[in-house]
């Protein structure tokens, strides 16, 4: 299926064509029919999130993990006088983030059952996101990607503003100012690459060499955009109310995929294209890392909302990824892809057993709960599960991301390993202490005796990913085979260019 | 298949009592658990640990790849050499007896199934441990026993203390786990692997590497051991980190004896002896672990005289007990660590688990106070506790070892008098031989086993001698534990008299540096000399073995010939040494081999005086809360302290960076002062719009693809 040209794009916009179906349903049916389309779009979404995810499986069976470059590559010329394409293609990086995708989209489906208002809109939104987000890991050309990547923004906006809680407008507000802020200077950064170089693929762009100054500054614009999406220290503070407004589906794709946005441009555009601004930059980025990992985590220990307990959390873990590549070599870079897949993963499992109990009791206040294990012994193991996986818990994916980036900072500077391993400590702080005082304890609040235990779509939701979880993290090779000879050929190009310039 | 299966048997009966438990009932659930753990048992003692250790059959079972990216690799692996089938005894022996305790300590409790989950899965996480072929795979043991640890403590979940206990314990133990989790990291900036082959065969070569770490430049392989004791001290409850075990004991009894007595808590003591290799060449680092041993030896043993609760007395001797294991292995007495974790897994068990008895007796009372006078309710319980207490204070006589024997008399005494005089007087030697800090660890080994002594006795005494003095409806209803519950505690008792004498001369006499072979290095150095000492009263040694210990007769034939074989060796060794020392054991002064039981003796005498002659004085010395009582009672105000620095501290540090940091100085200066205009300029617009978000929304997205394909086109025209 996919040696065939142009399978990528299928890939891609299979979800739009699933939201176009939609579209055309939910304006010619009559208003009465409001019910109908309601079910109907809940299975149409989750018939094509489905589709697209088998389409990736296919994709990932049929990927040359041995083959450093792009494949599956789609090329149509478009405008060729100036130089502008549509271009397609995955590598070994960017492969895994697309079946990541592809993979929460369904779970976020399932788990939007208690949306109950403009239903059809909210799928159509979704599936409209996963078109944006799969073209972000798949486009090889600046304009595409920089079009999916804002694009990204709109439907994520949306749902936290038509769907999201009580003081959803600051929130989406903030999230758009934040993120765009940063991506105009990208745009700027772009418009002067292609000056330069008169093209705007990829590819070629990867080879291209650009001047000190000129890559400092590219640089710099560049990190605006990736530091808010990612999001670092002290850019993050969009992300907590982001996510305690949007729904529940909205928080997992936030997590699961929108934060690795900004890891997977690092991979793509900073450290290859500017080399020497990014050594320059690395100790810039170690002290943002280290001190976000830190810091966050003791901010997500004072919470009293779950969500935002969660959402700072991710935050911490996030300073890993960052720590973990401007390492530049093979353990911290794998141990970052390692660490946002995993993240995408346990974050989602998190944000979903949040969603679980807000959608019985309506409120996330750490206060309310208390003794949920007494009626809720199902829910309770599986999310001790990923709160031990949040922690890092050798046995989960949780621990290979981490330890690897550490492993890689230690070869660099073991100052930076030193303050990270820190986190280790804080993250069991504040992660054990939040499950303590929901799960544990008396059941002292008589609203929630009547609290029930997960249904049949949650457990598999939940099982689904600590499945997941668990695989990855015994056995690891799965994913950094596929990941390694497209990082080791991104770390020898970036050696050979930071020795070109040193002569 | 065996060593598969000794490993993963527990596993599977974890996972099949944890996810069937409630639907099949508890029965089933603890037979499943329980059998596997004692096939485990069975496996370890009969087949894997006599073909290891004295069959030399070592090998390593590769079951596939964790970890595979450049250089640091790290596979699922069983290592059978000698130090880890000691150790699978240890820990598949005591837990088989501790699920089949529980099957009489948890029969009123609605979650067994789950305890026995739990208690499954912690003896798989210990085994993965101890069979581990690299760092790796250690750490992941490391913290799952951490888990198991943390799942048990907080078993009775409705309990806030026990919650809070948990949560300590995890939190400590990852403290501990920092420093591990770096020494790791360091190792594999050194020698480019985390596997114990490949890095202890590079050891020699690395020996004056240096390695620049918080802005200091040290010797590599000094601050590898010192970070990787970091992780030792928080597992192994060791001064500064030994805060989490006596809060442990909120788990149940079970629980106590087995993870926090007989095996989790040895970890760090296993992890100084599996990393020999290292530690050899780490004279300053060795020092410091002898140091924070006989600190805790002795810190520990103080607070032990004034708690009044049952448990924790037992819990702050097993911190003192570890102590000493760490100062021996500081010391370089490897052999005579791993002997002294050996023999304190089943007497510390057998003391926990009779306290256990005690406390099911008493209806849950845990508080010595409140008892007095059980030996008649409780005869069983009595003896048992009797035997563990003589074999944990050590009461023996070398008659053998001062040449007093007259030809028949052996050395008499129980386990704890073979491996902790072992202990002591090897500190001894190697002090007199100027290792840093032997004779500060001769002297606190003697010290603090004058006072294990005292608080031995005094919770004997106050248990079960005196008055009772608890209420009156306690009283009628103390009562013998089943006999579920006092089968394991009698084997433990034979495993707390025979440990010491039959595997003596294996362990630190002749046969130990054929018995050990590769498994621990440095063996030979520094144990030959307490081996040579011995040699002159290998005969009696024989004897010991044969009369003493009918039922481990096939496990000493088939060591007898490799013995033999080496015996040459051994007295070639013996000679150097004795050329060296002036001669076998009578370097060692007569009052050196004494102290350990003068000390002992004393301390009864003391326990004595002050719980039955005077019977009350110690209630009264308690009463006046003197500043020593207080400062003792309290654990020397550690917890009032970490409280204020870093429970208090971190909160507080948590509120300033958010409250202030991030809510008034990022969002004040940034997105709040933007989106306070934007919004209200969008309020405005709004008005006299549709006021739908989306709409704009999907402007914005219309006007950015505009722009771009505007400036790109409009870049390209020129």
């Amino acid at each position: 299926m996919f040696g065939q040209e142009g399978a990528l794009s299928i890939l891609t916009f299979a979800p739009t064509i699933g939201a176009l179906i939609l579209a055309i349903f939910r304006f010619t049916s009559r208003a009465d029919d409001q019910e109908l389309i309601d079910r109907n779009s809940r299975h149409v979404a989750l018939a094509t999130t489905v589709v697209t995810l088998i389409g990736a499986l296919f994709m990932l069976a049929d990927f040359d993990s041995s083959n450093p470059g792009f494949q599956f590559v789609h090329e149509v010329t478009w405008l060729e006088s100036i130089g502008l394409g549509y271009r397609m293609g995955v590598d070994g990086i960017s492969i895994l983030f697309v079946v990541l995708t592809a993979a929460l989209m369904p779970i976020c489906i399932l788990a939007s059952g208690a949306i109950k208002k403009r239903v059809a809109d909210y799928m159509i939104a979704f599936l409209l996101l996963e078109t944006m987000m799969i073209g972000v890991f798949t486009s090889l050309d600046l304009v595409m990607f920089y079009i999916f990547f804002e694009g990204g923004l709109i439907p994520m906006f949306l749902m936290i503003g038509v769907w999201g809680g009580a003081n959803r407008i600051y929130a989406a507000m903030k999230f758009f100012l934040y993120t765009l802020l940063g991506s105009v200077l990208m745009l700027i950064a772009m418009i002067f690459m292609f000056q330069e170089t008169g093209t705007t693929d990829i590819t070629v762009l990867l080879q291209t060499e650009f001047g000190r100054d000129a890559q400092t500054w590219l640089w710099l614009a560049f990190f605006a955009s990736f530091a808010v999406k990612m999001p670092m220290w002290p850019v993050h503070t969009w992300l907590p109310d982001a996510h305690v407004q949007a729904p529940t589906a909205g928080s997992v794709i936030l997590a699961g995929v929108l934060l690795k946005m900004g890891g997977y441009g690092f991979l793509r555009f900073l450290l290859p294209m500017f080399p020497d601004a990014s050594l320059y930059f690395a100790p810039l980025v170690y002290t943002l890392s280290v001190i976000g990992i830190i810091v966050t985590s003791l901010i997500a220990f004072r919470q009293t909302d779950i969500k935002k307990l969660i959402a700072y959390s991710s935050v911490a873990h996030m300073g890993f990824v960052t720590m973990g590549l401007f390492t530049m070599n093979e353990y911290g870079v794998q141990g970052a892809i390692y660490q946002m897949i995993s993240h995408g993963v346990i974050s989602s499992a998190l944000f979903l057993c949040v969603g679980v109990i807000y959608d019985r009791m309506h409120t996330r206040e750490i206060a309310f709960y208390g003794g949920l294990v007494h009626r809720m012994p199902v829910y309770a193991a599986l999310f001790a599960l990923f709160a031990m996986a949040n922690v890092g818990l050798p046995g989960t994916s949780g621990f290979i991301g981490e330890i690897m980036t550490l492993v890689g900072a230690f070869q660099v500077n073991p100052w930076i390993a030193f303050f990270g391993t820190t986190g280790v400590i804080l993250s069991a702080v504040y992660m054990l202490t939040v499950y303590r005082d929901v799960v544990f304890g008396e059941m002292t609040n008589p609203k929630l005796e009547t609290i029930v235990d997960l249904n049949w779509t949650e457990i598999f939701i939940l099982v689904s990913l600590a499945i997941g979880t668990l695989v990855l993290g015994l056995f690891s090779t799965l994913i950094t085979d596929v990941t390694a000879s497209s990082v080791d050929a991104l770390i020898n190009q970036y050696n050979a260019a930071l020795s070109a310039t040193a002569q | 298949m065996a060593p598969i299966l000794i490993v993963f048997g527990p596993l599977f009966a974890a996972a099949f009592a944890g996810f069937f438990g409630n639907i099949i009932g508890h029965r089933p659930a603890q037979i499943v658990t329980t059998g596997f753990v004692i096939l485990s048992a069975l496996l370890s003692m009969f087949v894997v640990f006599p073909d290891v250790a004295f069959g030399g059959h070592v090998r390593t079972i590769d079951l596939g790849t964790w970890i595979n990216v450049g250089d640091f690799q790290a596979g699922w692996a069983i290592k059978l050499d000698t130090l880890s089938a000691v150790m699978l005894v240890v820990v598949t022996s005591v837990s088989s007896l501790v699920h089949v305790y529980s099957w009489g300590y948890m029969s009123h409790d609605p979650h067994r199934a789950r305890f026995f989950a739990y208690l499954s899965l912690f003896t798989f996480t210990m085994l993965a441990l101890v069979t581990a072929d690299n760092f790796l795979q250690l750490f992941f043991g490391w913290e799952g026993v951490g888990l198991a640890s943390y799942l048990l403590i907080g078993f009775w979940y409705k309990k806030k203390s026990a919650n809070n206990a948990a949560i300590k314990a995890f939190v400590t133990n990852r403290v501990g786990d920092f420093g591990l989790a770096l020494g790791i990291m360091a190792l594999f900036m050194v020698f480019g692997s985390v596997n114990f082959g490949d890095v202890f065969a590079l050891a020699g070569d690395n020996a004056d590497t240096t390695l620049s770490f918080i802005g200091m430049e040290f010797n590599a392989i000094e601050l590898i051991c010192f970070l990787l004791f970091i992780g030792a001290m928080g597992k192994s409850a060791q001064f500064f980190l030994h805060v989490w075990l006596p809060d442990a004991m909120e788990g149940p009894t079970p629980v106590s004896a087995l993870i926090h007595a007989a095996t989790m808590v040895t970890a760090g003591v296993f992890l100084v002896v599996r990393c020999s290799p290292l530690f050899e060449m780490a004279p300053m680092t060795s020092a410091f672990v002898t140091v924070i041993g006989g600190t805790t030896a002795l810190f520990a043993a103080t607070v032990g005289l004034a708690q009044n609760d049952i448990k924790r007395v037992i819990a702050y001797s097993t911190c003192s007990q570890l102590g000493y294991m760490f100062f021996a292995a500081g010391l370089g007495l490897y052999g005579a660590a791993i002997f002294h974790l050996f023999t304190h897994a089943f007497f510390k068990a057998l003391l926990f688990l009779g306290s256990g008895s005690v406390i099911h007796g008493m209806s849950d009372e845990q508080d010595m106070r409140k008892m007095g006078g059980l030996y008649k309710m409780m005869p069983g319980t009595w003896i048992m506790m009797l035997i563990g207490t003589i074999a944990l204070t050590g009461v023996g006589f070398p008659f053998a070892m001062l040449g007093w024997s007259m030809g028949f008399l052996p050395d008499i005494g129980l386990s704890g008098f073979y491996s902790k005089d072992a202990i002591i007087e090897g500190a001894f030697i190697a002090g007199e031989a100027g290792k840093s800090f032997g004779l500060f660890a001769f002297w606190i080994g003697v010290t603090a086993a004058l006072l294990t002594s005292f608080y031995s006795w005094r919770l004997i005494f106050m248990t079960f001698h005196g008055k009772f003095r608890g209420e009156k409806h306690v009283f009628e209803h103390v009562h013998e534990s089943p006999r579920v519950m006092m089968i394991p505690l009698v084997l433990l008792a034979a495993g707390a008299i025979l440990a010491g004498p039959v595997f003596k001369g294996t362990f630190i006499g002749n046969g130990a540096s054929n018995f050990w072979s590769d498994s621990i290095v440095g063996f030979e150095q520094v144990e030959g000399d307490y081996a040579a000492g011995d040699h002159g009263e290998g005969d009696h040694e024989e004897g010991d073995h044969g009369e003493g210990a009918d039922d481990h007769h096939d496990a000493v034939e088939t060591h007898a010939a490799p013995a033999d074989d080496h015996g040459a060796a051994v007295d070639d060794h013996g000679d150097a040494a004795a050329g060296d020392h002036g001669g076998g054991h009578h370097d060692v002064p007569t009052w050196v081999i004494l102290a350990p039981f003068f000390a002992t003796l004393f301390g009864f005498i003391g326990a004595w005086w002050f719980y039955i002659t005077k019977e009350g004085i110690g209630a009264r010395i308690a009463a006046k809360r003197g500043p020593v009582w207080s400062v003792l009672y309290n654990k020397w105000y550690f917890d009032e302290a970490y409280h204020l620095i870093f429970v208090r501290g971190a909160r507080g540090l948590g509120d300033l960076l958010w409250k202030i940091v991030d809510v008034k100085i990022v969002d004040g200066l940034g997105p709040n002062g933007l989106a306070a205009s934007t919004m209200a300029t969008a309020r405005r617009v709004a008005k006299a719009q549709s006021g739908y978000l989306y709409h704009y929304a999907f402007v914005m997205l219309i006007g950015v693809v505009g722009l771009t394909l505007w400036i790109v086109a409009g870049a390209g025209g020129q």
